[in-house]
């Protein structure tokens, strides 16, 4: 009613703001009596109070370490916020904290349904993507945040080129941000891609239902590193060992009846380090977000070697 | 609501009846002065040398120290730490038998055992065979994997429970005998 009003004084006096409110003010008052009325009653009791959730304050502990002062220590930041003002898993968290506490605080994520495997990060010990991981609602633990977990105690190896260690080790970024670099060529190393030199007469490559089903477990791999990164074994060995999801992927062509390199993969994991760094300690498959098992494939490839 | 309507309408009112100097943008740009910063002029390749320089100071993340203790890392360090204490033990006595093989031959050992108190051989008891049985154990749920058994992640830990489930009851067998 009152929107009314002003758009109608508004046409007859547009161009004087101080009479527009004085003519507002009459025109408020000079309302019927029975619109004023209706509007008085309308509200108050019929609408029913919001029900406002109780305050459940939550403590998380999260890495921080920034690239412009590198002379500081990386340190945990204790930020603290409402549950019930938040979305149900921890990247909502991150998320809300960047927003509305620090817009400082870095880290990657994008699809938020674990199916691009961003947010990748160490959540109370155990690494898994924050977009699948529900807070836990215990008020009374904090929840710590850390960065996929590295090593360089042995990655700081060659004295005779330096260049070489730069390249190879594996560090923070920024924050929650590591540097896959490694993970990524090594991955590369692999040839992730079909090799195949007897191209089909026609159409394409043909699969049984059988060979098929042999891959099933394995391409779901969305490359996050959560399993590479949880292996005692590559936080020792990450300059040579290629890692669970590297090795599973390598078993994933090995394995697909399509391929005709099967010979050659094999061979490119037949020594000491790419692949027998591998000691079946399954921390892989516990932390996969996906639920794969790369130390089955790994497994696998150890039984194929063994056959051959 | 009224006055924020008069407001916002004044308010667009004046920025489109303002002097056409305020829109012009090189009047602007020399009525604001230049930043005091000095840009230097890199060529591409140097962006490298700058990156190298970045990766050498940063941090690695914790990695043993904040991860969650579970049956499947635990279990695998504890594997090779029996092992490796085990055969330090082995090449340690070897070693010393034939060194001096008149001090450690059977019948002295013998000998300086039964010397001991009981808790003292019960203690060396447990501390001789826990990691012996545990790595025994462990060793068969390895072979088993080398197989192809127990490749779940479900079979791991039933197996991983199983193998310290043995361990308790050998230990306590060896310990009693």
């Amino acid at each position: 009613m009152r929107a009314v009003h002003s758009e109608f004084t508004r046409q007859q006096h547009p161009s004087s703001t101080i009479d527009m409110q004085v003519l507002a003010k009459t025109a408020r008052a000079s309302a019927p009596r029975f619109c004023m009325r209706s509007f008085a009653s309308s509200a108050g009791r019929c609408q029913a109070t919001p029900i406002e959730k109780p305050v459940l304050n939550k403590e998380f502990k999260i890495y921080r370490w920034n690239p412009d002062e590198p002379a500081n220590k990386p340190t945990l930041q204790s930020f603290t916020i409402d549950l019930n003002q938040t979305g149900p898993m921890i990247l909502d968290a991150l998320i809300k904290i960047k927003n509305e506490i620090d817009p400082t605080l870095t880290f990657r994520r994008s699809c938020r349904e674990g199916i691009c495997g961003s947010c990748a990060m160490n959540i109370d010990g155990q690494n898994t993507l924050a977009c699948l991981c529900r807070i836990d609602r215990n008020s009374s633990k904090n929840s710590k945040i850390y960065p996929l977990p590295h090593s360089k105690f042995f990655a700081v190896v060659p004295p005779y080129n330096p260049h070489c260690m730069l390249v190879f080790a594996v560090y923070i970024v920024k924050d929650l941000v590591p540097d896959l670099t490694l993970f990524y060529k090594q991955y590369k190393s692999i040839k992730p891609y079909l090799q195949n030199d007897n191209l089909p007469q026609q159409g394409e490559f043909l699969q049984s239902q059988e060979d098929r089903k042999k891959l099933d477990g394995m391409y779901e791999c969305i490359l996050c590193a959560c399993c590479t990164t949880s292996c005692p074994s590559y936080w020792w060995n990450q300059d040579e060992y290629l890692g669970p999801a590297t090795l599973m992927q390598a078993y994933r062509w090995i394995a697909d009846s399509r391929d005709s390199y099967g010979a050659q993969r094999k061979e490119q994991l037949q020594n000491e380090m790419s692949m027998y760094r591998c000691h079946t300690i399954f921390n892989c498959a516990r932390t996969c977000p996906k639920g794969l098992n790369p130390a089955e494939a790994i497994a696998k490839i150890k039984l194929e070697l063994a056959a051959d | 609501m009224m006055s924020a309507r008069i407001g916002l309408g004044s308010a667009t009112r004046r920025v489109a009846f303002a002097p056409v100097i305020g829109r012009n943008q090189t009047v602007l740009r020399t009525l604001i002065p230049k930043r005091g910063v000095q840009i230097q002029s890199l060529p591409p390749s140097a962006s490298e040398e700058i990156l190298n320089a970045q990766r050498l100071k940063r941090p690695s993340s914790p990695h043993f120290t904040i991860y969650q203790p579970q049956l499947t890392w635990l279990g695998s360090i504890a594997n090779r730490v029996t092992g490796g204490a085990l055969s330090a033990l082995l090449y340690g006595f070897s070693l010393a038998y034939l060194i001096a093989p008149d001090t450690f031959d059977s019948a002295h050992i013998v000998e300086f055992v039964a010397g001991l108190p009981d808790y003292v051989k019960y203690t060396g008891k447990v501390i001789l065979a826990a990691p012996f049985t545990f790595h025994f154990w462990n060793g068969l749920r390895h072979l088993s994997w080398d197989m192809g058994k127990f490749l779940s992640l479900k079979g791991a830990y039933r197996a991983g429970y199983a193998a310290l489930g043995a361990t308790v009851i050998s230990t306590v067998a060896l310990v009693l005998m």
